[in-house]
Order: structure tokens, then C-alpha cells, then sequence
């Protein structure tokens, strides 16, 4: 039987914390790094620890990153996660003119050294009113980049740290968070529940 | 705005929370998972475990705890004490540390918070730094307080960062266990000569003395005994920390 949550093997060590947090929520958890898998998998987690270029690179080179363009624009249920939702954009200064998977005409930029980098620790999110995942609240961060625009077709939830970022992007199905809702607390464990819903629903 | 952190610390030796003054006279202070579940309960930022047995049997053992631990925490958690080497520091994130301090081995060789900022991402790297105060100015202390080095702490701060170091855990090695506040001016001094979030430890009695801590300019700050006492609770200490001007997540 197939788990309820795929998550993509993306080299980055640690998953333990996104493992737990649905194993919490009692959905059977599985790791892939293939690509087929990903492709065709109820639900999908792109988790996020990592460097940019490497884990782009690898992504491009197995496959998976074409099978995660292909759920996003399926509207297959899809979960990035702080790296990951940097996959989604278009590049990232991190990766000095990497590029990513392109599915958010966006890209990422290091924090200005006027606040202090990285970012670490719990910072307010406000959603936007046609956001149906995303609610206001607090989230916990850990991150030197971030998106500060707001990507076209996609509802966004926003948060500050020298001003105004992208704290995560939603589109039907599809969630990309810059903050960390594994370590989120209940509230991140709430948007995690809707996005499983969600996924439920439309996977019916 | 991004809120200022109550981090609970647990000193784990054998599968258990212990707790002692300046490091020696341990005393058993409960079961690590318990501790974690509550506390987080309580509203806890973060959590640090720090692994305080310092042999091999130790490090497998804790390293069975913070996977434990991980199951029951949906908050950031820290894991330090006898990281030696890069292959260490993987073992406590494959088991569900989310960042990984390293004190003694990052002393002796610098290289390795390069490494680990790389391997894992300079978010998941952290140095802990124990200051003994000498003076006007402090020193490094390393082996859990045995060796007081020559190294200047504001000094290795700075290099460590350049290295590799996204935050810094900061412990006055003067003030540890006495509760008699923070080592206010030793903050002033590290916050202001690095770019990155710093953790001020060691000696908190009080919320005013954490409040002091972060007008200091501390970006969080980590509490032992006071909470495993029972003497107060994280949420007690949040709700104080609001009412006393500081921003954070109640």
C-alpha cells in the first residue's frame, strides 16, 4: 500500500521533522528519490534543508524536478518547504544565477545585513483574504533568502524582516511555505491538517 | 517582526534530564521526551538538548533521545555536546535535530562550522560558546569549563561566524547556575561584534533577567533550572516578557 505522503529525497539531511509531524497526524509517511513516484503520488513534500544549487542540480538531473513541475501544474497535492518553495521560483542569489524549477516567476534574495541573517526564530503571517489554507498567525523561520514579491496566479501569505516577504504561496492544491510548519507548533500542524484535507477532497 | 525566543535547555546525560551547578554536581531533573512535550505545551520558542556525558556511549545514547524527543516536539530543536566531527553532526539531524552545536572540536578546528554550513546549511550550524570573564574582556572556555583558553570571545565569535556559524549559543561560564542574571555587558559585547541571532545563557533567575538579556541584545534566551524546578512556567515567563515590552509569540 502507498504511504499517504511521499517525501522527495532532495540530499538535505534532515526529514526527521517532517516525518514526525504527519507521523503526529497519523498519515503513513514514505522517502523517494523517484521521479515516477513523485509523479504519481497521492501527496508530495518538497522539504527544505539544503543549499540551493546542489539540491537544484540534483533535482534536474534524476527527474524529479520535472515530476514536481508536473504536479504543480496539475494541481496535484504538493508541499514545499523553505528550500523548497526557493525550488519552485525561478533562481535564487544563493545559487548565483542557478536556476530553479520555474514555476513561480519569482526569485529569491538574501535579507540586507541591516536585520539580523539568518533569519531564525517565530515571525508573524498575514494571509491574504482569498487565501483558503493560509491563516494569520505565527510561524516559525530559518532562512537568509527570501521571495519579496508576489509570484503571478498565486495567493500569498505575507510576513517582514526589513520589510515585506513572501512567508508562503498557495495555488488549489499546491502550498509553498517559507517558514518551517513542521516546527510550527499547533498552527503549523493546523495548515498542515488543510492541506491534507485538501489533497483528500480533490483526490476523491 | 520576528519575535524574540524562550528557549528551555535540557542537559541530557543517559537518558535523562539532569541538572548541576557550573557543570559538576549533576542531579537528576526528569524524563528528556516528558520535559520536551511539556515545555512545548507551555508556549517554548525552541528547545535545546545538550548532551552532557561526553563519551562515546553517551553520544548513542543521546542520540536515541533526540529521536524520542523529535516525536513528540513540533518546535525547533537543538542539539549539542561531543560533536567532534562532521559525521557526528549528521547523525543528531538524520535523528531530528533541527540545528547542531559544536563548542570544543569548532575551537580546534574552525573548518569544521564551514563544513557543517555547506553540508547542512549555515541555519542548522551553531556555536556554542562558554565565557569565562577576565578583566574587561572574556576568554574562551572549552571541555566543559576544564580549559580556559588564551582565545578572546568576542574575537572567536567573529571568526566562527566567518566560518560558518549561523547563530551562537552564549554561555557566561560566571553566571551559570547562580541566578544571578545574565552577563549583560558580555551580550553587549558578542551581539554587537556579530551579525547573526545570538542565545544568551546562564544565570537567569527571573523574566526581568531575560528582559535585560534582550534589551541586551539577545535574540533569545535559554532557561534551565528555573524551569525544571517548577518555580515558574515558559508561558509565565512569555506573559511577563509581553508585559514587559518584548515581543513574543504568546
Amino acid at each position: 500500500m502507498s504511504a499517504d505522503v511521499l517525501i522527495v529525497r532532495t540530499g538535505a539531511a534532515n526529514l526527521a521533522s517532517v516525518v514526525a509531524a504527519f507521523e503526529r497526524l497519523g498519515r503513513s509517511v514514505d522517502i523517494t528519490d523517484n521521479a515516477f513516484a513523485v509523479r504519481t503520488a497521492k501527496r508530495v513534500v518538497l522539504p527544505g534543508v539544503g543549499a540551493f544549487a546542489p539540491v537544484a542540480e540534483r533535482l534536474r538531473e534524476n527527474g524529479m524536478g520535472e515530476a514536481v513541475v508536473h504536479r504543480v501544474e496539475e494541481d496535484l497535492p504538493t508541499l514545499a518547504v523553505c528550500l523548497g518553495l526557493h525550488l519552485l521560483a525561478a533562481g535564487s542569489e544563493e545559487a548565483e544565477g542557478g536556476r530553479g524549477l520555474g514555476v513561480l516567476d519569482v526569485e529569491a534574495f538574501r535579507f540586507p545585513d541591516t536585520v539580523v541573517v539568518p533569519q531564525l526564530g517565530w515571525n508573524t503571517v498575514t494571509a491574504d483574504a482569498d487565501c483558503r489554507l493560509l491563516m494569520d498567525g505565527a510561524a516559525y523561520f530559518a532562512n537568509s533568502y527570501r521571495i519579496t514579491h508576489r509570484p503571478a496566479g498565486w495567493q500569498v501569505a505575507w510576513s517582514d524582516h526589513a520589510g515585506p516577504f513572501v512567508a508562503a504561496v498557495e495555488r488549489g492544491n499546491v502550498l509553498g511555505c517559507q517558514f518551517h510548519p513542521e516546527l510550527s507548533g499547533e498552527w503549523g500542524q493546523r495548515l498542515i491538517e488543510r492541506w491534507l484535507d485538501n489533497g483528500g477532497e480533490s483526490s476523491c | 517582526m520576528l519575535m524574540r525566543r524562550v528557549i528551555p535547555c535540557l542537559d541530557v546525560h543517559a537518558g535523562r534530564v539532569v541538572k548541576g551547578v557550573q557543570f559538576q554536581s549533576l542531579r537528576d531533573a526528569g524524563d528528556p521526551v516528558e520535559l520536551a512535550g511539556l515545555y512545548a505545551d507551555q508556549g517554548a520558542d525552541e528547545l535545546v538538548l545538550l548532551d552532557v556525558s561526553a563519551t562515546p556511549e553517551g553520544r548513542e545514547h543521546a542520540v536515541l533521545t533526540v529521536r524520542a524527543v523529535r516525536k513528540r516536539l513540533p518546535i525547533p530543536l537543538t542539539v549539542g555536546g561531543g560533536v567532534r566531527e562532521l559525521g557526528d553532526a549528521g547523525a543528531l539531524l538524520e535523528a531530528g535535530a533541527d540545528k547542531v552545536a559544536v563548542n570544543t572540536a569548532a575551537v580546534s578546528r574552525p573548518a569544521l562550522l564551514g563544513e557543517m554550513a555547506r553540508e547542512f546549511g549555515r541555519q542548522c550550524t551553531v556555536l556554542a560558546l562558554d565565557a569565562a570573564r577576565e578583566g574587561d574582556a572574556w576568554r574562551v572556555v572549552v571541555r566543559s569549563g576544564r580549559d580556559k583558553l588564551e582565545l578572546d570571545v568576542v574575537d572567536w565569535a567573529r571568526t566562527a561566524v566567518d566560518a560558518g556559524a549561523g547563530e551562537i549559543l552564549l554561555t557566561s561560564w560566571d553566571r551559570d547556575g547562580t541566578g544571578a542574571g545574565y552577563d549583560l555587558e558580555l551580550l553587549q559585547a558578542v551581539c554587537g561584534g556579530v551579525g547573526v541571532p545570538v542565545i544568551a545563557s546562564g544565570g537567569a533567575d527571573t523574566a526581568e533577567h531575560m528582559a535585560q538579556a534582550l534589551l541586551a541584545g539577545a535574540d533569545a534566551v535559554l532557561a534551565a533550572s528555573i524551569l525544571h524546578d517548577g518555580h515558574t512556567t515558559v508561558s509565565a515567563i512569555k506573559r511577563r516578557l509581553s508585559k514587559l515590552g518584548m515581543e513574543v509569540r504568546l
